[in-house]
């Protein structure tokens, strides 16, 4: 289980480099997660989804996937991609500190 | 007095529901009626074997009143919504019936529409889905007719009806050409949004050793956002291509159109959110949930279905009695998986516990997460199971609604 340093406080993230306690997480992390999955710069609209998979994931236990994602959070799945191109779901659910959605069974 | 409880739906969940309570209850403690738009009960696992010719389309349905029993109202009619406030269905023809009970037996539908092009140039030519008695029938001839080239099996996105569907698809598409002499000349891909071929880690490593063997090549992580059926493409939401010369599409899935025009009843997608041990609505205590329609963490199949049943019967009892439910649901699952060439494998599996090697506990103690041809037999001998003993509502012997835990191993993924 890797230990990392998110501004400037230590984190643990599973295999997968999702947050294994959500609690550690913290709105001034999130710039340094986004900069490690390849987005320089989080803009208002990354902020939205972020802040949504937060408040789905504390209202239901586990975060929404890409469909919908996108049929509730405001923002097309087509938007949704070049804000976050690896991955909506994966991609914002690690940035705002919460498990990997699990969208399947 | 009579209490009145409507079940909206004569599929598996809303036929054996009917039939297990009217067995239970007095005609003076409970009126049942069953109400669907039609007359015509599909058996869903058959729709698989009619591409490969090994089922016939008028073989999987009966009529739907005709597997309930006597003392249970069958009306045919389309349900334009339920007002929950008022515990009242409204028919498409106006007229309207109150409940004391609700049961939400509606299943899950197709929405081939909400995926840009799959329903465009080529749909239902060059482009099919199994999932449908239509489209198996048309997937059938489009087989017959295949000379070779690239066939693509591709899941738009979970949830659907029986995940491992699609699986069996590619394994039996396999086996057909392989006895049709032109296997060497079809190469078979299979697409999936997932990050593997299965849901859950162990089951996962032993389809993936399959499709290594079978040489079935398989695409993860893919979203599909258009079908190009004229161009014959899957294009990603991230910008991939797989291309196809015949593809094979499992459509998003969708709850019964009626439960989004009927306020506060449903999730976003169309299904009912219940108790997952309880089934009963998030929303209102005297409406419950069964089968497909039901928002609840496991695979839509028949099976859940049946095991749910039990538990939901009897908390329609507590409830009318004005006890405490049970919450003894725990998310049981139970499938045969065809591998081809007479073979299945069989997993087994809840909430808690993920799809494990072993056997099943029972006389014949059919193997878990191994191919055998027994469990091949299971496969065939369950559609006269699911007509004689599964719709009528009966327990199955040595099948009991609880996951057994004996007789699996505990492994973990590598």
């Amino acid at each position: 289980m890797p230990t990392v340093t998110y501004a400037g406080r230590d984190v643990e993230l599973n295999g997968e480099g999702f947050f294994e306690d959500p609690a550690q997480w913290s709105e001034e992390m999130a710039p340094e997660i986004a900069r490690a999955e390849g987005i320089d710069e989080l803009s208002e609209d990354h902020w939205r989804v972020i802040k949504f998979m937060r408040t789905e994931y504390e209202e239901k236990g586990t975060g929404p996937t890409v469909r919908l994602l996108g049929k509730t959070s405001g923002v097309s799945v087509k938007e949704l991609y070049q804000l976050f191109p690896k991955g909506p779901a994966k991609v914002a659910a690690k940035i705002a500190g919460i498990p990997k959605p699990r969208g399947c069974i | 007095m009579t209490a009145r409880v409507v079940i909206l739906g004569g599929g598996t969940g809303g036929t054996l529901t009917a039939n297990r309570l009217r067995r239970r209850l007095g005609r003076q403690e409970a009126e049942i009626v069953v109400i669907d738009q039609d007359d015509r009960h599909l058996y869903q696992p058959g729709l698989l074997f009619v591409p490969f010719g090994l089922a016939r389309a008028e073989d999987l349905t009966k009529s739907r009143g005709a597997q309930l029993r006597d003392g249970i109202e069958f009306r045919q009619a389309a349900v334009e919504h339920v007002d929950i406030e008022a515990a009242a269905v409204h028919l498409a023809d106006g007229s309207a019936l109150d409940y004391d009970v609700l049961v939400v037996a509606s299943g899950a539908a197709l929405a081939p529409e909400e995926t840009e092009g799959l329903t465009d140039t080529g749909w239902m030519e060059r482009v099919h889905t199994f999932y449908s008695l239509e489209g198996a029938t048309q997937l059938a001839s489009a087989l017959q007719g295949f000379e070779g080239g690239r066939l693509v099996v591709n899941v738009i996105d979970m949830p659907i009806k029986c995940p491992v569907a699609p699986v069996e698809f590619c394994f039996l598409a396999d086996w057909y050409f392989t006895e049709r002499g032109m296997r060497d000349q079809v190469e078979l891909e299979y697409v999936t949004p997932l990050d593997g071929a299965f849901t859950k880690p162990v089951c996962n490593e032993k389809l993936g050793g399959l499709f290594a063997e079978k040489h079935i090549d398989l695409v993860t992580e893919f979203n599909t956002g258009t079908v190009d059926g004229q161009g014959g493409r899957l294009i990603s939401y991230d910008e991939r291509e797989v291309a196809f010369d015949l593809a094979v599409v499992v459509p998003l899935h969708v709850g019964a159109p009626f439960v989004a025009r009927s306020a506060g009843l449903g999730d976003e997608l169309g299904f009912v959110p219940v108790d997952v041990h309880t089934l009963q609505s998030s929303a209102r205590p005297n409406v419950f949930a069964i089968g497909d329609a039901a928002g609840v963490p496991t695979s839509k199949a028949g099976s859940v279905a049946h095991f749910e049943g039990e538990v939901l019967v009897e908390n329609i009892e507590h409830l009318l009695k004005g006890e405490a439910l049970v919450a003894s649901f725990d998310g049981h699952t139970n499938c045969f998986i065809e591998t081809g060439f007479r073979k299945a494998l069989l997993i087994d599996f809840n909430y808690e516990t993920e799809p494990l090697p072993g056997h099943f506990p029972m006389a014949v103690g059919l193997p878990l997460l191994h191919e055998s041809r027994l469990n091949h037999l299971g496969k065939l001998m369950f559609q006269w199971i699911y007509w004689h003993s599964l719709l009528p509502g009966r327990n199955l012997p040595g099948v009991a609604s609880a996951m057994p835990a004996r007789g699996k191993r505990h492994e973990t993924a590598a």
